[in-house]
């Protein structure tokens, strides 16, 4: 078994969305991973988290979610310019998720399974998407406004996904930091009462000592002792539904 | 935290970007996490021109306490002058 990884920028779909994409060179069954990029955009550190999982043994591809209203754009100009258009509509964001997911199935050395994950404003697209689109697991990392609209006058796109939550086809696993406000500890709390009430796995951890973007290495956020446990958790997590 | 909130203003005005200057249109002003400012938060303002792209941008990332000495700065500095000298109405 080799621990050999190909990473490289490729174009996808049929409008050819860019994406970020690493994937191991071993021959065996891999299971793929979408990672949805943060908030601000898809940068180096987000690709750091492509080749992460490459090295673990999955396929993993992060698209460029703000590739069409600002390609070749640097990614901090990218995220700017979306901002200031009230962000990315959910329709587009599943449907490039779901170009992610059918590219990392048509790999030659694939599994079928997906699985996807997401940070701050990723970490909601991972929860919408597992609605959505044929996945095996979900995680969102601190993802906010999962329940309730942002609010009024921030003119952003994105809809609550309280109303969705019934269409959760996978298990969904959620990290997040007790210091967070968005999402504030309660509404995790209101997030995992919902997810059982319709039935849906959910499985959930909150640092102490973490607030948002814990994960996030290249930011003062960053909780080394967070960030190791809820990769440990990913890892447990998609090897218990991907893998299998 | 996220806090996703922007305020935007429309402007008037030149910056100068990564690629040489360029007429200003908007500013977008929100606190959030800043992409190089060593801090949790800061107060972001954008400069920009939508109309020239997402690259026609000069970025600040400021601490409370700076962007708001700024915003004094800035109502001291248009005080001293005489007034409506800065004015887009102004004769040249």
């Amino acid at each position: 078994m080799s621990d050999a990884i190909r990473a490289e920028t490729v174009f996808i779909g049929e409008e050819q969305i860019q994406a970020y994409q690493a994937r191991p060179l071993d021959a065996g069954a891999v299971p793929g991973v979408v990672v949805i990029h943060h908030l601000p955009g898809y940068d180096e550190a987000t690709k750091e988290i492509v080749r992460k999982f490459a090295a673990k043994g999955y396929s993993a591809i992060c698209p460029n979610l703000f590739w069409r209203e600002a390609p070749n754009a640097a990614p901090d100009d990218a995220s700017a310019f979306v901002r200031g258009q009230g962000g990315i509509p959910d329709e587009q964001i599943i449907r490039d998720v779901a170009t992610a997911a059918a590219a990392l199935r048509a790999l030659d050395n694939a599994n079928g399974k997906v699985g996807a994950i997401g940070y701050c404003s990723g970490g909601r697209q991972a929860l919408l998407v597992s609605t959505a689109v044929d996945l095996d697991a979900a995680v969102d990392c601190y993802g906010a406004f999962a329940l309730e609209a942002p609010p009024a006058g921030v003119g952003l796109k994105a809809q609550p996904i309280k109303d969705r939550l019934q269409d959760v086809r996978c298990p969904v696993l959620g990290l997040f930091g007790d210091d967070d406000k968005y999402p504030a500890p309660e509404e995790v709390a209101r997030l995992a009462e919902l997810m059982a009430q319709h039935g849906k796995s959910f499985e959930h951890h909150s640092y102490e000592g973490a607030g948002h973007a814990f994960f996030s290495v290249d930011r003062p956020s960053y909780r080394p002792q967070a960030a190791v446990d809820g990769w440990q958790r990913v890892f447990a997590f998609f090897g218990q539904h991907l893998e299998a | 935290m996220c806090t996703y909130e922007t305020e935007t203003v429309d402007i008037e005005g030149a910056g100068k970007g990564a690629e040489g200057w360029f007429d200003l249109t908007r500013a977008a002003v929100y606190v959030d996490h800043p992409q190089r400012a060593p801090f949790g938060h800061t107060v972001n303002i954008d400069f920009a021109n939508p109309a020239e792209g997402p690259s026609a941008r000069v970025a600040v990332e400021l601490t409370e306490e700076a962007a708001l000495a700024l915003v004094a700065a800035i109502q001291r500095a248009i005080a001293h002058a005489p007034a409506g000298l800065a004015s887009a109405n102004a004769p040249v």
